[in-house]
């Protein structure tokens, strides 16, 4: 740079011919113009797509995970939680979620949500999935018409998540039995639906809640009955023993039943659907006749009455008419007497035609006329007496027979419940009996006996000695004298003894003259008229001696 | 010291591509390098014009490339985007601190530091500033240099989404992210090369 170059003044050089080509840097700028349209499109789109932010109430976030955990509908993913947060008094947990755009006409203000982990029951296991990929919401869409974006979690998953088509009943138990969410229903062995929810009830019964698919929910009609099929039905009847269940899973895990009721009730069908079915203990329960409105009696009995229980049958003629439903110690102040007092509950419907012929005749319209009714069975001779079900366990049940041999008995038919006038069992009297044998087995004189049978098993035991001694020695020579004698037998039929040999002799003699005899017979058979005119002798060539000598005379 | 003359004062133009210093009067018509025929300008026409605009389309596609997602990655403990910032965070929260520092300095730092540097030197440039010369010129040339370096995020997706493929165990995707992030690299890459450093030496009375 110590020299600097010649200068060149501007004006010797000649100016460049500048070509105007702008129209390309202009060009460039399209670049800035096209990511601008691109990154606005991009967040357009992102806006287009924002779905709507729903917030569930959880008692537990157990497992929900911000930004992992996902919502989904049917097993399609359609949300992500956002956020977890716990509510402000700290007794329930907030999670939001963000839902697709599409979900959103899935939020119904009856949408369930649920957290789904892994459950293993009796009947079912299900949520396995969730161990590896971690919890996530589940979703059930409602059929409410309002919209909402809050929502207050389920604990358990519905029975049913994806609905079905079917029908949903309810059914009315006394007890729910070991009925779970999710216990099948059964229509003739086959499963064709699910408890999906049992409820107790404000007075004390149970509601239990069933879907039963389509299209087996045309079986269910008004006439239907419910049962419980959870246990192992054993039944020993006059054609054997019979046990009956609906599938071990029901043994298992419970299960109800259904099928069309009695017979009668099928022609008596009503057209309209009940509101409520009831749910019969087991399937005899259900497919009884409906029992009625029960009347309650009242029976004073004076004797002991070990082995009546609570439950115990009331037969009348036999039928099963009712169960007894207390068994109490009374006080009779008047004789100072303790009796039984027994009160039963009857069920007159089950008295079946007799007590329709009974309802025609106008006698089960009131209490009154039913009272007096019994009073005039009463005047013919019906009586309450305790009865021995089975001699083994020695149950007692209670029967209303007629007994016209029976006292007269006072009937009051103004009292309330009815008062039965009873007589006392037989049971006692087979009891006496029973004892009176076992007294004269008592009686047999058991060891006399037992000291003669001790000198007569003596007497034998010497007779038996006496055998050995004597008599067996004479009779091992008898067995030796009859060996010789055979000895000789066989030495005489011997092959080369005189007498085989004299034997064989004399049979071929035999034999030969035989042979001579048939030739006559046969020549005379052929030629009678020798008999008379002798034999010629020129046809007859074969053994001429035998001929002449035979037909000499 | 003495100003330095310029090479307009001195009638020459230097060649861009071969570096061949040729006499302005000696240039033909179509004014090519007598030595490797490429064009001679003595100065890149509307440069400042093309580097501001490559510049406004990198900062604009850097704002897609660090929302977006840059990589889904899915298997066994779930499913996960994963945004540029997101997984400096993940990796700096986890004591992977090294790792975290080189991925925020070759996705975070060297892009922002491209943005600033050739927006300073067309700032300077457009006011015919004489500040740091020298030093400006060597911020160019070091804009030039870091660019490429920026693609190592763009080959850390590239590569995983192509090994990581394994159905159940695990898969990687890549995702619109690092398209525009790519975007990014090359359009601050061209802003850079439209820039002619030359504009830092010229004095305008």
């Amino acid at each position: 740079m110590s020299e600097p170059p010649t200068p060149h003044s501007e004006e010797e050089l000649p100016t460049p011919a500048v070509r105007n080509r702008r129209w390309i840097p202009r060009l460039v700028w399209l670049v800035p113009i096209v990511a601008a349209i691109i990154g606005i499109s991009l967040l357009v789109r992102n806006w287009e797509n924002e779905g709507p932010r729903i917030t569930i109430t959880f008692l537990s976030g157990e497992g929900v995970q911000v930004g992992k955990t996902l919502v989904k509908y049917r097993d399609v993913t359609v949300g992500r939680v956002s956020a977890v947060v716990l509510s402000a008094d700290h007794q329930t947990v907030l999670v939001t979620a963000d839902l697709s755009k599409d979900a959103a006409s899935l939020l119904k203000a009856d949408t369930q949500f649920w957290i789904v982990r892994p459950r293993i029951g009796v009947g079912s296991v299900s949520g396995l999935d969730t161990l590896l990929s971690g919890v996530y919401i589940g979703m059930k869409t409602g059929t409410a018409t309002l919209s909402e974006r809050q929502f207050v979690g389920l604990e358990n998953p519905p029975a049913l998540s994806h609905g079905p088509h079917g029908r949903e009943l309810q059914l009315r138990a006394a007890r729910a039995g070991s009925l779970a969410i999710g216990a099948p229903v059964y229509f003739r062995q086959f499963q064709v639906g699910r408890v999906i929810d049992e409820n107790l009830l404000p007075d004390g019964s149970t509601r239990v809640t069933v879907f039963v698919e389509a299209p087996y929910d045309r079986f269910v009609t008004p006439v239907t009955r419910f049962w419980n099929a959870s246990g192992i039905d054993v039944k020993l009847g006059a054609d054997g023993l019979s046990v009956q269940t609906e599938s071990l899973a029901a043994v298992l895990a419970g299960g109800l039943a259904f099928d069309d009721g009695p017979i009668e009730a099928l022609f008596f069908a009503a057209g309209r659907m009940p509101g409520e079915f009831t749910l019969y203990k087991n399937e005899t329960e259900a497919m009884a006749p409906p029992d009625g409105a029960p009347h309650y009696v009242r029976m004073r009995f004076t004797q002991a009455l070990r082995g009546l229980e609570v439950g115990a049958p009331v037969e009348f003629v036999g039928v099963n008419i009712g169960s007894v439903v207390a068994v109490d110690l009374g006080y009779q102040p008047r004789d100072k007497s303790f009796p039984v007092i027994v009160t039963a509950r009857l069920y007159p419907r089950r008295m079946g035609q007799a007590y329709e012929a009974l309802a025609a005749q106008g006698k089960t319209e009131s209490e009154e006329t039913l009272a007096a009714f019994v009073g005039t069975l009463i005047t013919r001779g019906l009586r309450a007496q305790p009865r021995s079900g089975s001699l083994l366990t020695g149950k007692i049940y209670i029967a209303l027979d007629f007994l016209p041999a029976s006292p007269r008995a006072a009937f009051d038919a103004s009292i309330r419940p009815l008062e039965l006038p009873t007589v006392n069992g037989s049971f006692q009297e087979l009891e006496s009996r029973v004892g009176g044998l076992v007294k004269k087995l008592n009686d047999l004189p058991l060891e006399q006996i037992a000291a003669h049978l001790d000198t007569d098993l003596k007497d034998l035991h010497g007779t038996l000695s006496a055998v050995d001694t004597r008599v067996v020695p004479s009779a091992v020579d008898a067995l030796s004298a009859l060996h010789s004698t055979l000895d000789s037998a066989d030495r005489t039929l011997d092959v080369d003894s005189p007498l085989q040999r004299g034997l064989t002799d004399t049979l071929s003699e035999t034999r030969s003259t035989l042979q001579a005899v048939r030739e006559l017979a046969d020549y005379v058979d052929r030629h009678p008229d020798a008999l008379l005119r002798g034999r010629r002798p020129q046809k007859m060539p074969q053994s001429p001696a035998a001929l002449s000598s035979d037909a000499k005379p | 010291m003495t100003p330095l003359r310029q090479s307009l004062e001195l009638g020459l133009v230097r060649c861009r591509t071969c570096g061949l210093a040729v006499s302005r009067a000696s240039l033909g018509a179509d004014r090519r390098c007598p030595r490797c025929h490429s064009r001679i300008e003595h100065r890149t026409p509307l440069s400042t014009e093309m580097t501001l605009a490559w510049l406004i389309a990198g900062i604009v596609f850097y704002i897609p490339a660090n929302l977006l997602p840059v990589m889904h990655t899915s298997g066994l403990l779930g499913e996960a985007d994963s945004t540029i910032l997101g997984g400096i965070l993940e990796f700096w929260q986890s004591g992977d601190w090294d790792i975290a520092l080189l991925i925020f300095t070759a996705s975070i730092a060297v892009p922002f530091t491209k943005f600033i540097a050739i927006g300073l030197l067309l700032l300077t440039v457009r006011k015919n500033s004489r500040w740091e010369q020298h030093q400006r010129t060597a911020l160019y040339r070091i804009v030039e240099f870091i660019g490429y370096w920026s693609m190592l995020d763009v080959i850390v997706v590239a590569l995983t989404s192509a090994l990581m493929q394994f159905q159940l165990i695990g898969t990687a995707e890549p995702r619109a992210g690092i398209a525009f992030f790519c975007a990014v690299v090359v359009v601050t890459m061209l802003s850079a090369l439209s820039f002619d450093p030359r504009l830092i030496w010229d004095r305008h009375a």
